[in-house]
């Protein structure tokens, strides 16, 4: 992982970071702020104080108002950023590691267990992940870090078929020959060899699907599946407010807004990188 | 090369039907009160039910028969709207089929032109403009883009209607404006990408080149890289299918339409089993047969692949 850390590090060292990801990455670091601090600053957020409910943005004490429950929305905006973002990234993360594993195996192996792992990837991406995650985590009930891993699984096919084509393309070139040559164990190869080249593809696609994992989870708990009723969670949020977006407006405004500015800034950052990974030396 | 692709077709649908056969026995709680919902649960019903859904035979035997009564048509009833499903069904197709319909006529209308001018004039403030609103309408969800819109077209300009169906075709169509521009604005952001990058490449090549030295007119050439480019964008079809499906429930949710959308979310929720099986399957099948239709015109539009395919 040092080799490929290290190419993102030449990514940023070039001269000339565009404008547009500078402001992408304020707005992702102010966005991890509010994950890391969220639950010093507002240990309370979902404390519902009917006395103070429905209260217009402006209102003494709670500058974006209070929802009909009571609760202050800024401090559950805040407070909802852990539960909306955290998730997000573990999905891909997750699923990464998957598609590194299964993918580096399929491509190098080849033979029936590439057979195995290809058809299983087909049957995978025969369903949309949103219908199939709805599907199942309705269905089958479960907490918030079982939608993580059916996400982890749904999202990993993309993984292991981008992991598995850079893997096919290496492995035919002199430098594997060699290490074959130096009876190399295959892990070695695969791992310390392999890995490295295909590395900037993988980080790219996972920055990218941190983006999609921000849509698939916000949706699934707008749709009341995934984060229990009552969590500080952006999607449930405009859930929880739906019936009153028009009395106090920022209850609704503010989340979504959120959601869509850290995807884009997401996708933005992860289209540059992986513009500047390609160009600086992995795989065209 | 088409038997082959048609067999892998319907072995992945073979499985599914055995996935999703499975999940009225995989489901947690008791398969027998899943089934009898919220009537009592006394013996004589226990009995009917078991003897209803022939719950002693052996498993194969269970999904022979349903398989057959799913092809059939006949999917069981609806334990929460206790109609058959197929009913239940059938008279939410039409809108949905109506919303995804407008949808994709404004995401094709916008997007085509768009990627084609963007690509003609790239780096241009069109493109720029385009790009920025392509990363837009990919990045956020449809429900939060449906719900901003919502104040601005039915609250600060009360426009449109906030939610619900509306009654007679034209009250219908009214009220789908607001969701199918939604729904549009993803659609719209794929195809506006695809058609930039195709069309981009197109106009790279040495034929275009070839062409503008001999003189032929702009908008000649233009539609010669359009119908080169047209492969790569009706490849990406069944992305856009993907997109489309999970959309429908979101945009569907936010506006309040009764369509399959929210059918298959309530059925979900109240753990209507045979709602959600039908529901599940149906959408499988649909984008099997729309990924097989866009290889079909993929041998239609390009003489090179038909040739291969024919001696393959």
């Amino acid at each position: 992982m040092s080799a490929s850390l290290g190419a993102v590090g030449v990514a940023f060292r070039r001269r000339g970071v565009p404008a547009t990801v500078i402001v992408c990455l304020v707005v992702l670091a102010a966005a991890f702020l509010a994950v890391v601090l969220g639950p010093v600053l507002f240990p309370e957020a979902t404390k519902q104080d009917i006395l103070s409910s429905l209260m217009p943005a402006g209102s003494p004490g709670h500058p974006l108002g209070t929802d009909e429950l009571g609760r202050d929305i800024l401090a559950l905006t805040v407070a909802g950023a852990a539960s909306a973002l955290v998730g997000p990234v573990c999905v891909a993360v997750g699923s990464m590691l998957l598609g590194i594993l299964l993918g580096t195996l399929a491509g190098y192996e080849r033979g029936p267990l590439d057979f195995v792992i290809s058809r299983w990837t087909d049957l995978l991406l025969a369903l949309p992940v949103l219908l199939a995650a709805i599907v199942v985590s309705g269905v089958f009930g479960g907490g918030y870090w079982t939608t993580v891993a059916l996400l982890v699984l749904l999202f990993s096919p993309s993984d292991i078929r981008i992991v598995r084509a850079g893997v096919l393309e290496q492995s035919a070139r002199p430098y594997i020959e060699a290490a074959q040559m130096l009876s190399l164990s295959r892990w070695r190869v695969m791992f310390r060899h392999i890995l490295p080249n295909v590395s900037s593809l993988v980080i790219t696609n996972a920055m990218l699907n941190v983006a999609f994992a921000l849509v698939a989870f916000s949706s699934l708990s707008f749709l009341g599946v995934g984060v229990p009723p009552g969590t500080a969670d952006w999607g449930r949020q405009l859930t929880d407010s739906r019936a009153i977006m028009f009395d106090n407006p920022a209850a609704v405004i503010v989340p979504a807004v959120l959601i869509i500015a850290v995807a884009c800034a997401v996708n933005l950052v992860g289209d540059w990188l992986g513009q500047r990974l390609t160009r600086s030396g992995g795989l065209a | 090369m088409l038997a082959v692709r048609v067999l892998g077709t319907l072995a992945i649908l073979f499985v599914l039907s055995i996935i999703v056969f499975s999940m009225l026995h995989l489901a947690p709680g008791d398969l027998v009160k899943t089934l009898l919902g919220t009537r009592p649960a006394s013996p004589e019903a226990v009995a009917a039910i078991r003897e209803q859904y022939h719950l002693d035979d052996p498993l194969p035997v269970q999904y022979l028969r349903w398989l057959g009564g799913v092809l059939t048509g006949d999917f069981g009833q609806s334990i929460r709207l206790q109609t058959s499903v197929a009913d239940a069904i059938g008279s939410r197709l039409g809108l949905t089929l109506a919303l995804c319909g407008l949808a994709f006529v404004a995401a094709i209308g916008t997007g085509i032109p768009l990627g084609v001018q963007s690509a003609v004039r790239a780096g241009g403030v069109l493109d720029r403009v385009g790009t920025a609103l392509g990363v837009i309408g990919l990045s956020a969800p449809t429900f939060a883009v449906g719900l901003l819109l919502l104040y601005v077209f039915a609250y600060y300009l009360p426009i449109f209607p906030v939610y619900g169906g509306g009654r007679g075709p034209l009250d219908t169509l009214y009220h789908l404006i607001l969701p199918a521009i939604t729904l549009a604005a993803g659609l719209g952001a794929i195809v506006l990408k695809l058609t930039r990058t195709a069309m981009l490449r197109e106009l790279d090549a040495d034929y275009v080149t070839s062409a503008r030295a001999r003189g032929i007119p702009e908008g000649r050439v233009r539609r010669l890289a359009l119908r080169n480019a047209a492969i790569p964008i009706v490849t990406g079809a069944s992305l856009l299918l993907t997109f489309l499906v999970g959309g429908t429930v979101l945009a569907e949710t936010t506006y309040a339409l009764p369509g399959l959308g929210t059918l298959l979310q309530d059925s979900v929720l109240f753990k209507d089993l045979a709602v959600v099986q039908a529901l599940t399957l149906l959408v499988a099948l649909v984008i099997a047969v729309i990924a097989l239709l866009a290889d079909l015109a993929y041998l239609l539009l390009d003489p090179r692949v038909r040739a291969k395919g024919g001696t393959a």
